[in-house]
């Protein structure tokens, strides 16, 4: 290993560097038209909730019913029987460890099941949408083995464009559109799934239980 | 600098005959998934047309909108910095390394990095670079560059896999077995995470009004890479600016069915500010960016979201590979950016195409790009850089198609000679068409003969 040499702090000439660009930049642009007004594609979906399924089922995710008055703690158990350490960052399920009592992303390093709620979902893609809000330490939804995710089914929009008026776009730190487990098929196209971060994705249609 | 020889290079590539027929069917498959992906979108050219005007009016008005992204990220609590070319971005990453003193680098695919070689920069600085992307991995491991922006190690197959993971990684020499591959580097690969003091990505956008970097992966490598780290730096070229947060809708919906033909990637995940108690970083990269605005034949390449759908319908780079380019971009638009870069050393590779204009037809941002191919051509010739065989020809031909009494007669001689000269003639050094190939035998009749003989003269034709 070659020796640590100094070197400028970024700072220097920072300030020239970004002048000198940017006037390059003016200096070279071509001119275009305005940039068109998007329209709105309403499509009447019949069952938004089957149309989400469907296509998370071709993303490698899946949708189980859990009946509303059934036992998420138990089914979580059942489902995975080897699962030591369920973390959850809602209050839908308590899990063996509450995110709230984990101090650093490393600590998720042992999680075998994650459980969080999301935002809303696609259904045109089959996707959820989380903020560090709802997954409570951002690296639980990629250091568990497996997440577990609820989804009230009337928060499922149509399509990508609606997703993006979500006011998560513009006040959360980070906004996750999640769309089936972690998948690789960069050796011979032979898909994996599991690559880097979750094993599996379960979506849970669920309503969120009245605070009241 | 030596001009890369693209035909010499691919014929490395054709002489293992099992790895070009996977590579040609591979690349193939993609160009089929998304066509299906495509036709069940009733707006998908509708959507493309949207894509082609906002990246125009982005790049007609980059100046103002780098700004607008500069300030809301800077309001966001991120860090912005700017490099004028390679050696200053990875000068800027090494002075935000050294200033945090990591020692461990974990980073997702960023095509930007590989254009400004920053790892081996880094590594000859006792920085540790780890890819995390299996296929970018794959590549690392193998001191290999990419062969293809998206699938990079796409030209190797289960076999090639096997034998660098034995030979890095210490894996079964004889498991080829492709989930045992995917699995081993997932293992070997997550300790890093959890001792990596920084975390590198590139971007695929880079909202202005927001101040937000998008990254899509499928493997949710990138943001393991951000969110267990506690310093997060995102090197992105200054094109990737788009205007507003609605327009993520009309490239995300575009982006992974045009590459891999599904409908979004796994994670599409949205970086507006540092989470508590981390650190952000940006490095905004003009490394030729902003002199190729000012091309008036060739800025429209800017629009580039890099899905890779232009090299799996080419079919020139689905049969050489994409190493056979010698550069960071190859296939069709890495054919129309490279020049750019070194016109001398990537002059021949405008030449790897047909012509045929598919590139353009799939391409989700309606890149000109078959035309710019063409453009090119003429540039070099131009400029001199046509090789003189390639030039002679080209004279010569030029002569003999601009005179139709030339060119019948040069017909007959090609005819004749097809059938009756000697093999060594067809077949030799001077005459491209003739290599890696037979040529097809020639019709008995042209044409112009047939015409003259059915048609010509005969009533209720036209002449």
């Amino acid at each position: 290993m070659n020796a640590r040499r100094p070197v400028a702090a970024p700072s220097d000439g920072g300030a020239a560097r970004r002048a000198e660009i940017l006037a390059r930049v003016r200096a070279n642009q071509p001119t275009a038209g305005p940039s068109p007004p998007l329209p709105v594609y309403d499509r009447a979906l019949q069952v938004p909730l089957d149309t989400f399924a469907a296509n998370l089922e071709r993303m490698g995710g899946e949708l189980v019913a859990v009946p509303d008055e059934g036992d998420l703690e138990d089914w979580i158990r059942r489902r995975y029987p080897q699962a030591r350490v369920v973390c959850s960052a809602t209050p839908d399920v308590a899990g063996t460890r509450s995110i709230a009592s984990v101090s650093a992303p490393c600590d998720l390093a042992d999680v075998d099941v994650g459980v969080v709620r999301a935002a809303l979902g696609v259904a045109e893609t089959g996707s959820v949408l989380l903020t560090e809000r709802h997954l409570g330490i951002n690296a639980l939804g990629f250091l568990a083995q497996h997440l577990v995710v609820l989804l009230d089914p009337s928060s499922i929009v149509p399509d990508l464009h609606h997703a993006y008026r979500d006011p998560c776009f513009r006040d959360a730190r980070y906004t996750l559109l999640l769309t089936g487990p972690s998948a690789t098929a960069d050796i011979e196209g032979v898909l994996v799934r599991g690559a880097q971060g979750v094993r599996s994705l379960t979506i849970i249609a669920r309503a969120p239980r009245r605070s009241a | 600098m030596k001009r890369v020889d693209h035909a010499e290079a691919s014929s490395r590539f054709i002489s293992a005959k099992d790895h070009v027929a996977f590579h040609d069917r591979r690349l193939w498959d993609l160009r089929g998934k998304r066509d299906r992906e495509a036709a069940s979108i009733p707006e998908w050219e509708e959507l493309r047309s949207f894509a082609s005007a906002i990246k125009e009016h982005t790049l007609a008005n980059l100046a103002d909108y780098l700004e607008q992204f500069e300030r809301n990220a800077i309001a966001n609590g991120a860090h912005v910095h700017w490099a004028r070319d390679a050696a200053e971005h990875n000068q800027v990453v090494l002075g935000i390394l050294d200033a945090h003193a990591v020692h461990t680098l974990v980073k997702s695919k960023s095509m930007l990095t590989d254009e400004c070689e920053m790892s081996a920069f880094l590594a000859r600085r006792g920085i540790e670079v780890v890819e995390t992307d299996l296929g970018e991995r794959i590549q690392q491991l193998d001191e290999e560059p990419p062969s293809h922006i998206v699938v990079p190690a796409v030209h190797k197959l289960r076999a090639d896999v096997a034998r660098v993971f034995a030979r890095t990684l210490g894996t079964d020499p004889d498991r080829t077995d492709v989930a045992y591959l995917a699995e081993s580097q997932r293992r070997q690969t997550r300790p890093y995470y959890l001792k990596a003091e920084a975390g590198m990505t590139g971007a695929n956008f880079a909202v202005a009004e927001t101040g937000s970097v998008v990254v899509c992966t499928n493997e949710g490598n990138a943001d393991l890479s951000v969110h267990v780290p506690r310093l997060h730096i995102a090197s992105i070229g200054i094109e990737k600016v788009i205007p507003r947060i609605e327009h993520l809708a009309v490239f995300v919906r575009l982006l992974s069915r045009s590459a891999l033909g599904s409908p979004i990637t796994q994670m599409t995940s949205h970086f507006r500010a540092p989470r508590a108690g981390a650190e952000m970083h940006i490095v905004l990269v003009d490394n030729g960016r902003s002199e190729r605005l000012g091309m008036a034949d060739f800025w429209r390449s800017l629009k580039c979201i890099r899905c890779g759908a232009c090299l799996n319908t080419c079919p020139v780079y689905r049969r050489s590979g994409g190493l056979s380019y010698g550069a960071t971009y190859s296939g069709p638009i890495g054919v129309i950016i490279d020049p750019t870069f070194n016109l001398r050393k990537y002059s021949a590779l405008p030449f790897a195409s047909t012509l045929n204009g598919s590139c353009t037809h799939v391409c989700p941002v309606k890149i000109d790009i078959h035309e710019q191919i063409f453009r090119w051509r003429q540039v070099i010739n131009e400029r001199n850089q046509l090789p003189i065989v390639k030039k002679e020809a080209m004279r010569m031909a030029g002569k003999v198609l601009a005179s139709p009494r030339l060119y019948r007669t040069a017909v007959k001689a090609a005819q004749a000679g097809l059938e009756y000269l000697p093999r060594t003639m067809i077949y030799n050094p001077v005459n491209a068409w003739g290599r890696q190939r037979e040529v097809p035998p020639a019709a008995k009749q042209t044409f112009r003969d047939w015409y003259l003989e059915h048609r010509a003269g005969k009533k209720g034709t036209k002449a």
